[in-house]
């Protein structure tokens, strides 16, 4: 009953002239929920970095609105649902949390399409988005085996999830086959943002003999106390080059863009369709920073050659033969890691010491 | 337990900067709370103290004026919960949540055009010759000058509340507004300088983590430091020794949690992220079950409004 | 000079007339501010106060404050009744988190289960159950060890957080959510949901509740002894004890009661706005609530209002961001200006502004 009452409510405020959704006569209206404020320096920046270039791409022909610091639960369905009520054509929702409140407001207004990205769930009006952040990780990880004098590399993780472990796996096997004697030491920090926390992490990684620090939280905090200690580190979501060349020598960082116009492009046109998207470095969803001239040539050469492989497919950074913690195998010699596997990840591939907290 | 790769005179220094901005802050509200008055806009005040710190920072290129202005921003606001508090006589817990939530918003309204920039440096103070001296030098004598000036303030604070007069007065502003109106003594003075002296110690301690710990600006970098520098304050009883005590047990614990962690020491995550807490919490019922000495020591006026009336 | 003089009884005018002049104000205040960031000031304020009541989506818009307010004024009554004791507990964030974890636990042992009748009343048992639980840690330690309240119930707040997330990664993980964090969706399992009761409304059953807890809230203080002896006791321990109130037995029931009704809020969220157990679950109710408690001048009625009005600022806000690009620190701001004017104007309530003679003599 609600679900017609509203939808009936929607229909009704489309055909008003003054919220002219539909696609012809006037802007398309894209709408972005953020999960963090946009002065995170990360994550949310980076997403509110795709919106700015969706304006600038489009000019008058879209207007575009978001709203911040949206918690996930009732309050993401509310901006959701506020937002389509006030004709947005396309709406993104950029947190993994917003996935159910996603598919609840898309079932809600049909005719809104809804971009959820880092979720599975999908419906006719909402399609999910995502990058490979991992094989971006590959390449931290080649640098960070061949960088190392200790031979300990460190990582500054946030929660236990599948997206955090795979970066975990992908750094420890590419800085392995870059230096067989590489040990990986993780601390999870259980939040995603807390600045003074993550450098107090960062130093306790030094402090324990570690002198590459890769992080997956959102601030510049741990780069900081890598440039105190003289140690490297890497960008993490967006470039973080104020700390170039040293210590961060190189970095991942999350472009959106391409495919926000893309979507908003398919949206004029009226070809848009419930599509499930994991693009990597390949369509550019996924950079490489520069690498900077503190690393030397020839590895930088590597790294780089590493990069364009995984970009024009030619190599997978989860390639066989690979096994599991425990020592079951898990990919046989050439074989190459399926979407489905990859997507929830939660085990620790071989040589990797310590237990994933769950 | 094979604690192999933790190095005790790293711990100790890597606790010693974690533990500051809490420290401070801390001593500030043991001040204020001292003289009656319950603040709970620390978190505000923090938040404040850091971003008008790193753009006085940035701007000028010096650390010390970034400090400077993070004290006298913070302690502003703090004056604006003095006003509201002292003079229009408004709900202190409430007046201290609002500010908090004010701060909050200000500060990522003040912040917009600073993030992603990189701070002028705050060099360590070597003190000569001692920073020399093996193991103790680097740990103790080797420190941003703000650890050093935070434990002056523990000695300072100490003494000024226990042996001046205006401490005196202070303490008994804080017993009993009434006799000390009755006696002469300026209530509402003497708690809006308490109020601005909080207020400014804890813009010190937000700085602290904006300039030196962190060092950069990100909106909601002060992630619920200023409850912990209330809670401390409560741990230590409203005595300046103890309130160093708890901060430097909270810091440490919370450091230790992370080097078990990088050393990789069997021990489940969830209970090492929650050990800060519970460790305080444990460590303060063991002290505070001695019945005839608790909570003798707390203001007995905290958070009552007072109106000199007639 | 001008001075305050106490008023022999507050003033009802005034009681009425100063959240009106504080609104205005903050309205004049805050306008200069949008103004400032290059915002329609008329704009941004008839869209935080005009259009989620009477606006063109208010049918949506009516029910979401309902959604907001329910559990800020569940909240905040229980933690009126010990703020009027004298008992401090600044930690019902943690309770929240803590009956919606129990609820929910109850919800998914259940699970498939289509028995409503059973499944829906034992998880709301659970839920005050685990608020009250999680308020009775504060409240044992102050009574058997004197440990100061505060502070045990404040910390305990940030355990209870470490506490969701390992739920939502461990325990509590949908099995059907390939590896990812979060427990099923409570929503999707009828016998466990707390769907709206009038579709469309936003009126649940933890808005119910609120209800109930306003009125009981009324009767308990102004015809109960235990209300008698909750205002004795806030006024004058002495006198408190002289009466023959038991102290201890008074504090572990003002935090009992706040503790479970502060669960009872978990829980009705949990299964019903948010629907699943998530890292980031609690957005801080339980904070909030504490202001909207003396926002209310810790009484039933106020609080229900307070409740409305804050409500009324979070919605309005998000609107004002969404529609009109104005930063979301800006309404932070706008918040904090609104109850400052609302506390320090309500001085007119007590008071009388007089000029003094002396200073014209």
């Amino acid at each position: 009953m609600k679900i017609t009452l509203l939808a009936a409510a929607a229909a009704m405020s489309m055909g008003l002239p003054a919220f002219g959704g539909s696609h012809g006569d006037g802007p398309v209206k894209a709408g972005f929920v953020y999960v963090g404020p946009i002065g995170d320096g990360g994550w949310t920046y980076e997403h509110h970095q795709g919106l700015l270039a969706v304006q600038e791409h489009f000019g008058d022909k879209v207007e575009t609105v978001y709203q911040e610091n949206v918690p996930e639960g009732a309050d993401a369905e509310r901006a959701m649902t506020q937002m389509a009520l006030q004709g947005a054509d396309i709406i993104f929702t950029t947190s993994f949390g917003y996935m159910d409140p996603t598919i609840n407001v898309a079932a809600k207004f049909p005719d809104v399409k809804f971009e959820h990205a880092t979720g599975y769930k999908r419906a006719d009006n909402v399609s999910t988005y995502s990058a490979r952040f991992y094989e971006g990780r590959a390449v931290q990880g080649h640098i960070a085996g061949k960088m190392t004098k200790t031979n300990k590399i460190g990582y500054i993780a946030s929660f236990p999830i599948p997206e955090v472990i795979r970066g975990i796996n992908s750094t420890y096997i590419h800085a392995k086959k870059a230096n067989p004697d590489v040990e990986l030491s993780v601390i999870w920090v259980y939040t995603w943002f807390d600045p003074p926390k993550e450098a107090d992490a960062a130093k306790a990684l030094i402090d324990n003999g570690v002198d590459v620090v890769l992080q997956h939280t959102d601030s510049t905090a741990p780069q900081a106390a890598a440039a105190e200690a003289g140690v490297i580190s890497f960008g993490q979501a967006s470039d973080m080059s104020e700390y170039a060349p040293l210590p961060r020598v190189s970095s991942i960082i999350d472009n959106w863009a391409p495919y926000y116009i893309a979507r908003v492009q398919a949206v004029m046109d009226g070809t848009w369709e419930s599509v499930d998207t994991w693009d990597g470095i390949g369509p550019g969803m996924v950079e490489i920073g520069e690498i900077t001239e503190a690393v030397p040539a020839d590895v930088k050469a590597e790294a780089e050659a590493m990069r364009d492989a995984l970009g024009s497919g030619e190599y997978h950074a989860f390639t066989g033969p690979l096994n599991k913690q425990d020592g079951s195998p898990w990919l046989a010699e050439g074989e190459t890691a399926d979407d489905g596997t990859l997507v929830g990840m939660n085990f620790y591939v071989e040589g990797i010491t310590g237990e994933i907290p769950n | 337990m094979d604690l192999g790769s933790i190095n005790p005179d790293l711990l100790v220094a890597a606790l010693l900067l974690a533990s500051t901005p809490i420290l401070l802050s801390a001593m500030g509200e043991l001040v204020v709370e001292k003289s009656g008055v319950l603040n709970l806009g620390v978190e505000g005040m923090m938040i404040v103290g850091a971003v008008a710190g790193f753009i006085a920072a940035v701007e000028s290129g010096s650390p010390a004026l970034g400090f400077l202005a993070a004290a006298a921003a913070a302690a502003a606001l703090a004056l604006l919960f003095g006003v509201l508090t002292q003079v229009l006589l408004s709900n202190q817990v409430a007046t201290g949540l609002g500010l908090t939530l004010f701060g909050l918003g200000i500060s990522s309204l003040m912040g917009q055009g600073y993030v992603g920039i990189r701070p002028p440096a705050s060099p360590r103070l070597e003190l000569p010759v001692l920073s020399d001296l093996p193991i103790l030098g680097p740990v103790l004598f080797s420190q941003h000058a703000l650890v050093y000036l935070s434990l002056a303030l523990v000695v300072g604070v100490w003494w000024y509340l226990r042996s001046t007069r205006s401490g005196l007065v202070l303490r008994a502003v804080g017993e009993s507004h009434e006799a000390a109106h009755a006696l002469g003594y300026s209530v509402l003075g003497t708690r809006l300088a308490a109020i601005a002296f909080g207020g400014a110690l804890a813009g010190l301690g937000g700085a602290c983590l904006s300039l030196v710990i962190v060092p950069q600006w990100t909106e909601g970098m002060t992630a619920g430091r200023g409850w912990i520098a209330l809670a401390i304050v409560v741990f230590g009883s409203w005595r300046a020794w103890r309130v160093l005590l708890g901060a430097y047990l909270f810091g440490g614990v919370s450091v230790l949690q992370l080097n078990l962690q990088a050393a990789g020491i069997a021990i489940p995550v969830e209970l090492l992220s929650m050990s800060p807490y519970l460790i305080t919490i444990l460590v303060l019922v063991i002290i505070s079950s001695d019945k005839r000495r608790a909570q003798a020591n707390a203001p007995n006026s905290l958070g009552r409004t007072f109106h000199a009336s007639g | 000079m001008i001075r305050l003089e106490r008023r022999p009884a507050p003033s009802r005018a005034w009681a009425w007339a100063t959240p009106l002049l504080a609104v205005l104000a903050t309205m004049v205040a805050g306008g200069l501010l949008f103004a400032f960031l290059g915002k329609d000031p008329l704009l941004v304020i008839r869209t935080i106060f005009w259009d989620p009541v009477l606006g063109e989506f208010a049918f949506y818009y009516r029910g979401q404050l309902l959604v907001k307010a329910g559990p800020l004024v569940l909240i905040a009554i229980g933690l009126s009744l010990g703020f009027r004791a004298g008992v401090w507990n600044i930690g019902a964030e943690g309770q929240y988190i803590m009956g919606a974890i129990c609820g929910a636990a109850v919800g998914l042992a259940f699970y498939p289960l289509e028995a409503r009748w059973l499944v829906f009343p034992m998880m709301v048992l659970a839920g005050g159950l685990g608020g009250f639980l999680w308020a009775m840690i504060p409240g044992i330690l102050r009574t058997r060890f004197n440990t100061n309240e505060i502070l045990v119930s404040l910390l305990l707040v940030y355990v209870a957080e470490q506490i969701l997330a390992w739920m939502a990664l461990g325990p509590l993980r949908s099995p059907d959510g390939s590896g990812f964090p979060g427990s099923r969706n409570l929503r999707h399992y009828d016998a466990a949901a707390n769907h709206e009761l009038i579709a469309g409304s936003g009126m649940h059953w933890g808005v119910v509740a609120a209800f109930i807890a306003v009125i009981l809230g009324h009767v308990l203080l102004s015809r109960h002894i235990l209300g008698f002896n909750i205002r004795l006791a806030g006024a004058s321990p002495r006198a408190a004890r002289f009466a023959g109130v038991n102290p201890g037995l008074l504090v572990l029931t003002c935090l009992g009661m706040s503790g479970a009704l502060a669960g009872f809020a978990g829980l009705f969220e949990v299964a019903g706005p948010a629907g699943q157990i998530n890292i980031d679950f609690n957005v801080g109710y339980g904070f909030t609530a504490i202001i909207v408690a003396f926002l209310g001048r810790l009484h039933p009625v106020g609080i229900l209002l307070a409740g409305f009005l804050m409500a009324l600022t979070y919605i309005g806000g998000e609107a004002a961001q969404a529609t009109l690009g104005v930063p979301a620190a800006a309404i932070q701001v706008f918040q904090g200006l609104l109850l400052f004017f609302l506390l320090a104007l309500d001085v007119l309530t007590n008071y009388r502004i007089r000029i003094d003679a002396r200073a014209r003599a």
